[in-house]
């Protein structure tokens, strides 16, 4: 088993941390991992992206220009990445930053209205979190226990209150994903 | 079992510096290895292990502290990445001539000058062949991996207070920004006065009546006097070079083809070496892992086996010559690189590898 996963957007928008939540349950799952990100003179509302790799063997190069995953969160990013998802990967977007569907016909394709359940939720910065509810439902790979157990060493002990609330924003990412194609 | 957890390469230095006792971190901020002393002064390590953390005004500053408290034997370590190294190379030279141990990491990035923020490999020549004035050698150790990142500061302690010698960890912006799961080891304390008195009997610890003054210098106006002091440092490279050579190999039992790679482009070649023997040539792999003292016996033996050689380095061609050397026209031997902060992927390293092998 190995994925290959980009996921990309603004700068703000959570990307890397929801891509260093991600390999920490992997971790948790006993899963090797690499976290490469895109780094530069990058600011707030600037794009920003990282590359993870989840597999159950020892990971050799951490650079790759295909991937199996993509969890795109603006049109910049859309563009960017929409050509380099392998045949039957997957796709996962926000339509919120989007201004032109994606037009892949042979890859699983779903959306997730993320700012909404944000918005239920009551806190904007549980976005990132919907986000990778609706992949983890795509991709079920990961056990829950392993998310949590991911989330708690990825969040400073001071902001343990969010522990909870991400947790319910990937629950909620999870029943909201909505599939586009198949 | 030990404890696991994500860390980035930059994050491994720093921890790895607090559990491996190390007494000494002075350092100036330069990307891309900014989170070195940022994950230092978040652990306040002055607080727990009595460790001294100190941002310097400059990366003259940092180097010479490093001289200072080397010379009491203590452990003390900075890091930087390429212009910063460039600006400690007169420190590290007078270190290597008082004979002083110390670790340097060195996070490189494009260059020359200023350069560029992103990945590079360019500083291979400056670590490996000098940097400084004057006939020496740093030891290089090259990491490819956060976990290296985390084991190779206790390793390059170890290995410079064996031959009072500079160690270079030369990392480059992919390892040092890099996240992977990396396993911690038992802490080990700093040590204590006696034991540096044990260790390091020729430190400046304030002479007793006992014995001689120990004179920490790298001076000397006689030249018989230099010269001897030049051969003496020639018989320690040489017990290096005897003794030291770390290296790993992949695939190269039945290889027809060899790259030489190291640090992060030695992964890239890994996988470029899965997807030729997939494709059902014979490639393989050697990656130094100290850089000096190089693997040229091995290399050397593996030249008289393969069709050809090819060194990948993220710079002009720095590591190839040192290959050429150990292959000693045996095999003909290419070389392919990116600059200025492109990293090549694997698809991309396999076609150059078919141009210059004429395979495609």
């Amino acid at each position: 088993m190995k994925e290959e996963i980009i996921i990309a957007g603004f700068g703000g928008q959570g990307v890397l941390s929801m891509g260093k939540i991600l390999a920490y349950s992997a971790i948790m799952q006993d899963l090797e991992v690499t976290w490469m990100p895109s780094y530069g003179p990058e600011m707030r509302g600037g794009t920003a992206n990282v590359c993870v790799i989840v597999s159950d063997r020892k990971i050799s190069s951490p650079i790759i220009t295909k991937y199996d995953t993509a969890i795109i969160l603006n049109q910049q990013s859309l563009d960017k990445f929409e050509g380099s998802i392998k045949p039957g990967g997957l796709l996962v977007y926000d339509p919120s930053g989007i201004t032109r569907a994606p037009e892949r016909k042979d890859i699983r394709i779903c959306s997730i209205d993320a700012i909404a359940v944000a918005a239920e939720i009551g806190n904007a910065k549980v976005y990132n979190m919907a986000v990778l509810g609706a992949y983890l439902k795509m991709r079920p790979g990961l056990e829950m226990a392993n998310v949590v157990k991911g989330l708690e060493k990825s969040i400073p002990a001071r902001y343990s209150e969010m522990i909870q609330k991400n947790r319910e924003a990937i629950e909620k990412g999870m029943e909201r994903v909505k599939i586009i194609s198949e | 079992m030990a404890e696991k957890i994500l860390l980035k390469g930059n994050e491994a230095i720093a921890l790895s510096a607090i559990r491996n006792g190390v007494d000494g971190y002075f350092g100036y901020p330069i990307t891309p290895q900014s989170e070195v002393m940022e994950t230092l002064m978040k652990e306040k390590p002055w607080e727990t292990t009595g460790m001294v953390v100190l941002q310097a005004e400059s990366e003259l500053s940092s180097i010479n502290m490093v001289y200072g408290g080397a010379s009491c034997g203590k452990k003390v370590m900075t890091s930087s990445s390429s212009p910063g190294i460039s600006l400690m190379c007169e420190g590290i030279s007078y270190i290597a001539g008082a004979e002083l141990p110390c670790v340097i990491v060195d996070v490189m990035r494009g260059g020359p000058g200023l350069g560029t923020i992103q990945p590079s490999q360019s500083d291979y020549s400056q670590a490996v062949k000098g940097g400084g004035h004057g006939d020496y050698h740093c030891i290089v150790i090259a990491p490819a991996s956060a976990q290296d990142m985390y084991d190779f500061v206790d390793w390059g302690f170890e290995l410079a207070f064996k031959y009072r010698n500079p160690v270079i960890v030369l990392a480059d912006g992919i390892i040092g920004q890099l996240m992977e799961k990396v396993e911690l080891h038992p802490v080990k304390p700093r040590r204590t006065a006696e034991e540096i008195l044990r260790d390091a009997p020729w430190a400046t610890t304030g002479k007793t009546s006992g014995r001689e003054r120990n004179v920490i210098t790298s001076l000397s106006l006689d030249a018989n006097t230099q010269e001897n002091f030049n051969r003496k440092l020639l018989d320690k490279y040489n017990a290096i070079r005897e003794n030291e050579v770390k290296y790993s190999e992949y695939h190269t039992d039945d290889a027809e083809y060899l790259f030489v790679a190291f640090g992060c482009s030695s992964r890239i070649c890994e996988a470029a070496t899965d997807i030729l023997r997939e494709e059902g040539i014979k490639a393989g792999l050697i990656r130094p892992i100290t850089l000096f003292p190089f693997p040229e016996k091995e290399i050397s033996r593996l030249a008289g086996q393969v069709r050809s050689i090819m060194s990948i380095e993220l710079n002009l061609g720095q590591m190839v010559e040192d290959v050429r050397l150990a292959a000693n026209g045996q095999c003909p031997v290419g070389f392919y690189g990116r600059q200025g902060g492109n990293i090549y992927t694997p698809e991309e390293i396999v076609e150059e590898f078919k141009k210059f092998n004429k395979l495609s």
